[in-house]
């Protein structure tokens, strides 16, 4: 009962709402890019979408430029209300329903999300009184390479892992395993995660990495060294599931290893330099 | 006059290298004290925590009232699991101490599971009670040990710093050490009775013991036949170039392991030797920028799935990090997701090919289930939920409970404010199983540097 009348107060708003931008503005054209847009998607089209959904007031969360759950319900929300396939999916009659009813300033938007304001994008409301600036801004914004400022200010993290923890993760996979081939990056990255899981070995990935004298990088420091690249695309693919080591909880190599006892485990494979083990 | 000038800056730096030395000195002896104390400190409250642990237990065994038993055996889990973080800053790591560490696993999944229950409907069990006298005996004895260990590192002033050095020795020895051996003596008893049957019974079980591979059918390969499926997958015309290696004892399924390299792409595959199985595939090239979308993608993933005959998936969850695209698929039988058989697909966004296959899960748990109809409806199942939580959509799937076991539940996905939610509703019982918050994503953090 509750529900039926939220919605209907939600059709009233957005028919007012609609009625509003029709009136005042000319249609917009040539908005959002071919892409059908889907749970999990980032970029310029996740924005528009976003902004788009929130200027008509279905969508309530940040504009950040990733497809997340808020999005979802908001977009199926607007699915709902006119009378569309609720499916969650911005194909093209969702996005041209919108394009049609909503206006997307592309230029403001991208601007608050370059300079990492907190912001809304509510229709009716004047642009200026929808910004907080970022506080004593100015020095970040530079950046200091010549990287293209990001086009999100959020990013997919894999099961609630936060983007430290996969920072710290890929420097111990970085300490590990530099030289090795990019499989065997995911295995080292596997195998701190198995460790995790196993009943022997501390239960938190900081455990697991700093517990003494588990890992020589992290010992003789070479765990602080800047990952590259493939070190977290490893860790990211070893935290969405891929395990190349088969499960393994020990690796050693065997040309620097010291222990005899390591030679005593069941070996599973090798990649690389490394052999893995139960 | 020279030779006195000299002679006085020679004696002042002298005096300066002698000042520094004595001061690098001192800087040295204070961080190997802190490394030192912060041994000492996980030690000491390791065993004072087993002693506690074993007199709870004790306490637990004599204890008549059913309502103070939840409460101590709550105490007993997070005694447990405090101990276990002791355990986990001590530099034991390459010391075969893992057994200690199980028994604490062991003993804290017990006292959960028991504190958690109620106890006034089901009360422990004879057989409950007669494990938890065992742990007892158990704790009883690590502690007595520990104690000992205690009692040497006090009397004769050991320091754990030389534990590390005698471990970084190459030699095998490390008998000389008094800290070491007393520890595997610890080991040594802890070990007479980890191997016990209904010891690691009922507990976690350790993954070894239900990964039966029972997806894993057919015939068996040669290394050739497998060289051919890893070409086909990694998209090369000729087998030449791709290296093979075969799977070791410890290995939890017999293996093929193919890997090739080439102009700064690499590929990764393992395939069974039954029936010639993908079960992981990884391939790592460079990437230009996103030119598919996450839907187009997911099509290429799906067709990817038929190819390898795994049929009946349904796309659970999508994600682009930057220029992939990861998609998480489960089988559905009898409209139910099965979620302990869940696949990884990883699709390059900038021209749609398949960089990556995870079928592991798959292999180790799929088999033909016998589904039971559900005693709830959805509407029964959704009814005891919190009042702030709007449902939003319910399937029914297969999960594996607290207690690993597999269950019928309600997946219900819920909105509370902004927040979404994930329910396992027990599709018999009504009991929640689970709820998880969803966090998918994370507002970027501006780089600093």
């Amino acid at each position: 009962m509750r529900q039926r009348q939220i919605r209907l107060y939600k059709w009233i708003c957005a028919g007012f709402i609609l009625f509003s931008v029709v009136a005042v503005s000319p249609l917009e054209t040539n908005a959002f890019s071919d892409q059908v847009i889907q749970h999990g998607a980032t970029g310029d089209d996740v924005v528009e979408l976003q902004a788009r959904l929130q200027y008509a007031g279905f969508y309530n969360g940040k504009i950040d430029g990733v497809f997340g759950w808020g999005t979802y319900w908001a977009l199926r929300n607007f699915q709902y209300e006119f009378g569309m396939e609720i499916d969650g999916v911005a194909g093209q009659q969702a996005k041209d329903k919108l394009a049609a009813n909503t206006k997307y300033d592309k230029a403001f938007v991208m601007q608050q999300i370059q300079e990492g304001n907190t912001f809304t994008y509510y229709g009716g409301t004047p642009q200026e009184q929808q910004v907080k600036k970022r506080g004593n801004g100015g020095s970040g914004g530079g950046g200091s390479d010549n990287e293209k400022a990001p086009n999100t200010s959020a990013v997919n993290v894999p099961n609630g892992y936060s983007q430290n923890d996969i920072k710290l993760i890929a420097n111990a996979v970085n300490g590990e395993a530099r030289g090795e081939p990019y499989v065997g990056k995911v295995a080292v990255a596997a195998v701190i995660l198995n460790r995790v899981e196993d009943p022997s070995f501390p239960n938190t990935i900081s455990g697991v990495i700093f517990e003494p004298r588990a890992f020589t990088a992290v010992a003789d420091g070479q765990i602080w060294l800047t990952p590259d690249e493939s070190a977290k695309q490893a860790v990211l693919d070893a935290i969405n599931g891929w395990d190349p080591s088969g499960g393994a909880i020990y690796y050693f190599n065997p040309n620097t290893a010291t222990s005899p006892w390591i030679w005593s485990r069941q070996q599973i494979k090798t990649i690389g330099e490394h052999i893995f083990c139960m | 006059m020279y030779k006195w000038v000299l002679i006085g800056v020679l004696a002042l730096a002298l005096t300066g290298t002698a000042i520094w030395g004595v001061n690098e000195r001192r800087e040295k002896n204070d961080i190997q004290m802190q490394a030192e104390n912060n041994y000492q400190r996980s030690f000491h409250e390791l065993t004072y925590r087993m002693d506690t642990l074993h007199d709870k237990i004790g306490g637990t065994l004599a204890m008549n009232s059913r309502d103070s038993l939840s409460p101590q055996l709550a105490e007993i889990w997070r005694l447990s699991s405090e101990a276990h973080t002791d355990v986990g800053q001590l530099p034991l790591a390459l010391l075969p101490f893992e057994k200690t560490e199980k028994f604490l696993t062991n003993i804290g999944d017990f006292t959960y599971k028991t504190a958690v229950r109620d106890l006034d409907k089901e009360p422990l069990s004879e057989e409950e009670m007669q494990r938890l006298e065992k742990l007892h005996d158990q704790a009883g004895q690590i502690k007595n040990e520990l104690r000992n260990v205690q009692n040497t590192v006090l009397g004769n002033n050991l320091h754990w710093t030389d534990v590390e050095l005698a471990l970084s020795d190459d030699e095998n020895d490390h008998s000389d050490n008094t800290i070491i051996s007393s520890f595997q003596s610890v080991e040594d008893t802890t070990g007479g009775f980890s191997e016990e049957k209904n010891f690691n019974n009922g507990a976690l079980p350790s993954s070894n013991e239900e990964h039966k591979f029972e997806g894993v059918t057919g015939e068996r390969i040669n290394q050739k036949q497998a060289k051919k499926i890893a070409a086909n997958a990694f998209n090369l015309n000729t087998i030449t170039g791709i290296e093979g290696g075969k799977s070791g004892k410890g290995s939890d399924v017999p293996l093929y392991s193919l890997s090739y390299q080439k102009d700064g792409e690499s590929g990764y595959a393992d395939v069974s030797q039954k029936g010639g199985h993908i079960l992981t595939l990884m391939m790592q090239r460079e990437r230009e920028e996103p030119k598919l979308g996450l839907h187009d993608a997911q099509q290429k993933a799906e067709e990817f799935l038929k190819k390898q005959k795994l049929s009946n998936m349904e796309m659970v969850q999508s994600s682009q990090y930057d220029s992939v695209g990861i998609f998480f698929f489960v089988p559905v039988q009898d409209d139910v997701r099965i979620y302990a058989d869940i696949v990884q697909v990883k699709v390059a966004l900038d021209n749609g090919d398949i960089l990556g296959l995870n079928s592991r899960d798959y292999f180790m748990n799929h088999h033909e289930r016998q589904l039971e109809k559900p005693k709830l409806t959805e509407k029964e199942a959704t009814e005891n939920l919190n009042q702030n939580v709007t449902v939003q959509e319910t399937h029914l799937a297969l999960i594996e409970n607290d207690t690993h076991e597999e269950t019928l539940v309600y997946e219900i996905m819920g909105t509370r404010n902004n927040d979404t939610y994930r329910i396992y509703v027990n599709a018999n019982t009504g009991k929640e199983e689970e709820i998880e918050k969803q966090t998918t994503t994370e507002a970027r953090f501006l780089q600093t540097t």
